[in-house]
Formats: C-alpha cells, structure tokens, sequence
C-alpha cells in the first residue's frame, strides 16, 4: 500500500530506539515545584495565590487573563514559598510560583467528576478551559480556542495526531500504546463537541505497534487510522491535513477554513482527565533522552519539575551535554541549563553530546535550492532568508515569509550551514513588528 | 548612381527632422539636481541606499522621500556634496556623538551561552534575551556597524563595538538598530562618559562583569554635579561634563572613561589630538 504524505520533507534519523521500548514510568515528585505562569500561547496568567497559603493538588493557583489564556494548577498539595522571577525554558526569566510539597498529594476537593452524556459542547469546552488544557504537541496553544470556532466555520473532519516525527521522541507513542482508551474517550468527546463527520488518526509508519493497535480498537467504529510515511514534518499541522484530506490550508488561514480541525493525541487523553475526571492539567509524558543521558526514560512528570530531577531520576549524565533541549532536536528550544522547570508543553528532555552537534561555520549559498526542495510549504527559504537578512521586509513578506511553519527542513538540509530558519524567524518577528507599529 | 544619393540623402533628411521635432516634442524634463546628484554617487550600483541603484536613490533624494545619509560607499564626502547640491543641512553637523556605553566584552563579561547563529545582534536577542548574561551590554555582532553608514563603527577582536568619533556624525542609525539600547546619543563636546548600561545591583554587576557599574556612588562623591545614579547605574549630567573628569580615577571598576585620552581596551582607535567636532 502506498502510504500517504505532502510534498516536501526530509528524512532525518529518527533515535527513536532509545526509549520507544520503554514503558511510561511515574516520575518520583521532586520536594520543590517551579510552576510558570506563562506555558501557553497567549496572555500569561495571573498568580491567584498568596505565599504562604496551603494549596491542594489541582487547585487553581494561576487564573487565565483573557480568552486566548489559560490558568494554571497546583501539581501536587503543599504550600506556596515564593511568587518570583525564575528559570524559564523559554530563555529569560520568568514569573513563576514556587509550591513546597507536603508529601500528601492531595486532590482538591473541589475538583468534580461528570457524565459527558448530561454535558453540552458548550460545557465541555468549559470544562477543558477550566483545566488548562493546552495543545501537548510541543506549541502550547490554549485548547478551548480551537475548540471553539466561528459558527459559519463548520469543522466536519477532524484528525487526531499520532504522527511524533520529531526525531528522538517516544512520549505519543508510548501514550498511545498503553493508554489508548484515555485517547479513544478524548477522540469521542472532541467529535461531540464538533459535530464533525470524519474522524481521522494518523500515526507515522514507523509506529506499526500503534497503529495495529488503534486499528483494532476502532474496528467498527467510524474512526480512520491512516498510516503515514515516516518523514518529518509529517507531524506539522497543515502537513498532516494534506497528508489526510489532500486539501492545502490557505496561505494565512487557518485549518478551520478547509473545515478541518487537528488535536493532538495527548491533548485527546488531557481532553478525557478534564471532562470527564474534572481534573486540570497537570501531568504530562515526557521523553527523557539522548546520547548524555544515562538511562533514557518515557516519564510521566508533573508539570513544574525541574529539568534536574528528570536528569538524576534517569541515571543522571554520562558526561557534560553540549546541548540541552527541550522538545525535539528539530524545534525544541535549547536550554542554559538544568534550572528550568517542564511545562504544559515539554514533551522530551534531549541530551546531546559535544561531538553530536555540528557547529560549521556558514557559508555562501550555492544556488543548490536543496532548502526549497525540502520545505514542505513549498516557498523559498534562501531567499526570504536573504531578504531578512538585509531588512527588505515587504520583499520577505512578498515571499510569503509568515507562511513559513519553522520546522528548519531547511537549515537542516542546507550545505553551507546557513542559518535559514533563523534568519526567517527574524524576518517573521520583524514584519509582525512593523505591523504592529503601523497600525 | 546620383538617384540612388540623392534618395537617401532625402530619406536620411526627412528621418533628421523627424526625430529633431520629436526629441523636442517628447522630451523628459529632468531635475538638473538629479543630474547633479548621479555625478556625486560613487555610481557602483550596489542597492545599499535600498533604492534600485544610484539613479533611483537620486530620484529619491530630489523627491524628498530619502535622507542624505543613505549611501554607506560614498560617505561623509558624498553627504557633504548632496547637501550642497539639493541645498539641505548636512546631518553631519555633529553637535551629538553616538556613544556605546560599554565595555564589557568577551574577556570581561560573562557569557550566558555560546551563540552559533546568525550574525545579528537582534536575531541573538531573541533568543533568550542574547548571549550575555548582562542585561544591557553590547553583543557584539555588529548589526550598528553594518547599520553606519560612515564607517565610524569598530568592532573589536573581543565583541565590543566602539564608535570612532572622528567618523560619526550623529545620524542615529546605529541607535536605532541596537537592540539593547546600549548606544546612546551625547554632546560633541563631553568625552568622560560612564561605560556601562547596566541596571542590576553592584553584588549581581560583579559577578559577571569585570568592568561594569556598581553604584557605588564614589564618582558622585567626587563630582557630585557631574554625576547622577538612577536604578543602580551612574550616568554623566552631560550640562556639567567639565566637572566629569575627577572622578574617573576614584571608579574602582574603571568603567568612567575620557575618549580624548583613548579608546576603550582592544580598540585600534587613537584618540584624536584635540578632541575636535567632526568638519562635515
């Protein structure tokens, strides 16, 4: 059978065989938590705890500012030490609540349990807002925004992402081979809410155990499993809606304009904890790996544990990483350190050598167009990149620079090691910015 | 023979005042100050200005949509002959100096992480607030350099851009472009400035820079006109430069510097005899 994919793409060796065999293991809690008040796309929260006062696992310590926000919760009882500047995995220092555990693991008591069956969409979205629900794919982009869209924007296919073709990480694949029914329940509930007709889960081909799995469970049911060609990014959004429906998402739009809403496995399974358990976000799996590390791990991890508690609960380091990674090696964010704590959106720890990373010095570009071939959508790295570069921001955005979904197929591929999604990340914030400006 | 002559002569006569009448009919008024401006324009076509080579920047110029100071080849010289021909002020005026104000570079601030990518001070910014652990420090990475257009911009062999001020005319642009604001615009004529832009407290300045300001208040003891310290950071009251100069000695971290009696540490900039304002 021909398997299904997009245009474009590159095939990076995947390590996934550091951890894919490893069952999810409960991570011990550490004493301390460092829960950021911005892990999401959005306006961050507000703290809404005070130090000193004693707060219940899934108490709602941090309140959403605006609709395209989320709060946050306590991941384990104790009490609030500190509301301060901290270690953020996004580089600078960010505000932050520090929570002393008590040892307990409490639940809140207010946290309630619901029948779906007596819930309307309307409810359910609620309830995933009052949770936190973020999307767990890695870009934290609040949940019930995409659950709600505009009434004249039907979604009639949704599809659910099992794809994880980031390089190195396991987490989704280890959810989904021995949680499927967290992520089956979740699938239903989001079809519900959006009334949609198709329903799709695509999982890349180098998963076979999952998807022989999945298939067996929705034998008779109305979902689709497709499997798709191993090849990054197969995962991406808009991608994986080529990939499935064969339709382009408009340059600019967004997949609801096609009718098509993409979630997240591990979002489904999050989906599942907050409409039907009541309980808010505050656990997630992550991928502990790499060369540097000494026993690689899937661990389910509160949300607030410092990335150096994850190192000494695998083993800790085999020797000193030359990279430290939060995410994928192909968009996770690099780190300064081990003092930042995981978020909503950490789905692996990856742990480089020195000799792993290729730091070569750049150099002219060739005209090889190997960028443009890679980019899966299909605009030209190379040159916006060069536009970027020297300023020319309307020639960039001309180029159709803010299409670009960062996914750095190019720089991968690049052989005089030009910094091309970097440059074009420049670019982007540059154009927004002057937007910002004008108007 | 003679027919075929005289043929062609008349052929040849009646296409001369053709085009004679037409040449006059159809001619394009052309600014003589355009005209004037492409002899001045170093004519190497390079795009620098932004405009489609040296004719569209003159264009610009007499249609009063581009500044003076847009051609990084020609320099001072050519700025000084365009605002005699479209009669404007040169902006090399130079009554204010841009100043960088810092010298902590590679060797004597720390550095957060080792920076790989592109070769932009912005672009490094973004990603966790630059390589620097200092907050407001110089990066580095040269984008007010590329961004002069008068070659007044060193970037030392350590990371530090340093501003030659004999070159600079005050045009701005490397204060635009700086993304931590550490360049800063002074008058001509004080060259005692406090190098450092950094708003930590004196302990957190320490620790990772050996040449920052610690607030420590000594140059205020000293010159207590001269000197103002707001948010832990010490800055010349630029009205009572003259009285700046006692203090630079008392400055334990020597980050109080006199340009007329040099450059910071790494640059290959002599300081000008007399500290002289720039002739544009």
């Amino acid at each position: 059978m021909k398997l299904k994919t997009f245009a474009g793409g590159i095939h990076p060796p995947d390590n996934k065989q550091w951890s894919s065999h490893k069952a999810i293991e409960d991570c011990p809690l550490p004493a301390e938590f460092v829960v950021p008040l911005a892990q999401h796309i959005g306006a961050p929260s507000v703290a809404c705890v005070e130090i000193g006062q004693h707060v219940a696992k899934g108490q709602e310590i941090g309140t959403a500012k605006g609709f395209v926000s989320v709060p946050v919760h306590a991941p384990t009882s104790g009490e609030v030490i500190a509301i301060e500047y901290r270690s953020h995995p996004w580089g600078p220092s960010l505000p932050a609540i520090v929570i002393k555990s008590d040892g307990d693991d409490r639940w809140s008591t207010e946290l309630q349990p619901a029948d779906p069956a007596d819930l309307s969409a309307n409810d359910m979205i609620e309830r995933v807002r009052q949770a936190g629900v973020v999307g767990m794919g890695g870009a934290a982009f609040p949940a019930h925004v995409k659950m709600s869209p505009p009434p004249e924007k039907k979604v009639r296919t949704l599809i659910f992402n099992g794809v994880e073709c980031e390089p190195y990480l396991t987490a989704d694949h280890r959810m989904m081979l021995e949680e499927p029914e967290r992520i089956l329940q979740g699938m239903a509930l989001l079809q519900s809410v959006f009334g949609a007709e198709r329903v799709v889960i695509g999982i890349e081909a180098n998963k076979s155990d999952a998807i022989a799995l999945f298939e067996k469970h929705c034998l008779g049911t109305a979902v689709e499993v497709v499997a798709l060609k191993v090849k990054y990014p197969q995962g991406a959004e808009k991608q994986l809606i080529a990939a499935v429906t064969g339709k382009e998402v408009p340059s600019g739009g967004l997949p609801m304009d096609i009718g098509v809403a993409v979630h997240n496995v591990s979002t489904a399974a999050a989906v599942t904890d907050a409409v039907i358990h009541g309980r808010p976000l505050i656990e997630r799996i992550c991928t502990v790996t790499g060369p540097a590390i000494r026993e690689p791990k899937n661990l389910r991890i509160r949300i607030g544990t410092l990335l150096s508690h994850l190192v000494e609960v695998c083993g800790g380091l085999v020797e000193q990483p030359g990279k430290i990674v939060l995410g994928g090696p192909m968009m996770g964010f690099t780190q300064l350190g081990f003092n930042a704590p995981a978020t909503k959106g950490t789905s692996g720890l990856l742990l480089l050598r020195t000799q792993d990373i290729d730091p070569r010095p750049e150099g002219p570009c060739i005209r090889c167009a190997r960028c443009v071939q890679a980019c899966p959508i299909r605009i030209m790295p190379t040159t916006i990149a060069a536009y970027a570069r020297r300023n020319l921001l309307a020639e960039a955005a001309e180029y159709c620079a803010m299409d670009c979904i960062e996914c750095g197929s190019c720089s991968y591929v690049c052989p005089a090691a030009i910094p091309l999604v970097q440059s074009i990340r420049y670019g982007k914030a540059a154009i927004l910015a002057e937007k910002r400006k004008s108007s | 023979m003679l027919a075929a002559i005289l043929s062609l002569g008349c052929i040849g006569m009646v296409a001369a005042v053709a085009l004679g009448i037409a040449a006059k009919k159809f001619a394009v008024e052309v600014d003589p100050r355009e005209l004037a401006a492409m002899e001045v324009l170093p004519g190497a076509n390079c795009g620098a200005c932004g405009f489609p080579g040296c004719a569209g920047y003159a264009k610009a110029l007499v249609a009063g949509t581009a500044d003076i100071n847009q051609c990084p080849p020609g320099g001072a010289e050519v700025v000084a002959k365009l605002a005699r021909i479209l009669g404007v002020e040169a902006s090399a005026s130079a009554s204010e100096f841009a100043v960088v104000l810092c010298q902590g570079d590679n060797s004597k601030a720390q550095l957060k992480y080792h920076y790989l990518g592109l070769e932009d001070c912005t672009a490094a910014q973004r990603i966790a607030d630059g390589p620097k652990v200092c907050p407001g420090g110089c990066l580095g990475l040269g984008s007010c350099q590329r961004a002069c257009p008068f070659d007044a911009i060193e970037m030392t062999a350590t990371g530090l851009a340093v501003i030659n001020r004999e070159k600079c005319t005050g045009c701005r642009k490397c204060v635009a472009v700086c993304p931590r604001q550490v360049i800063r615009m002074a008058p001509s004529e004080a060259t005692v400035h406090v190098l450092c832009n950094s708003h930590d407290k004196g302990a957190v300045v320490r620790k990772y820079c050996q040449v920052g300001c610690i607030a420590c208040h000594l140059c205020q003891k000293a010159a207590p006109d001269a000197y103002k310290i707001e948010n832990f950071l010490a800055t010349v009251v630029y009205e009572h430069h003259n009285e700046a100069a006692v203090a630079i000695t008392k400055c334990p971290t020597k980050c109080i510097r006199d340009f007329s009696e040099g450059y910071p540490d790494g640059s290959a900039l002599l300081p000008a005899v007399a500290d002289k304002p720039h002739a544009a």
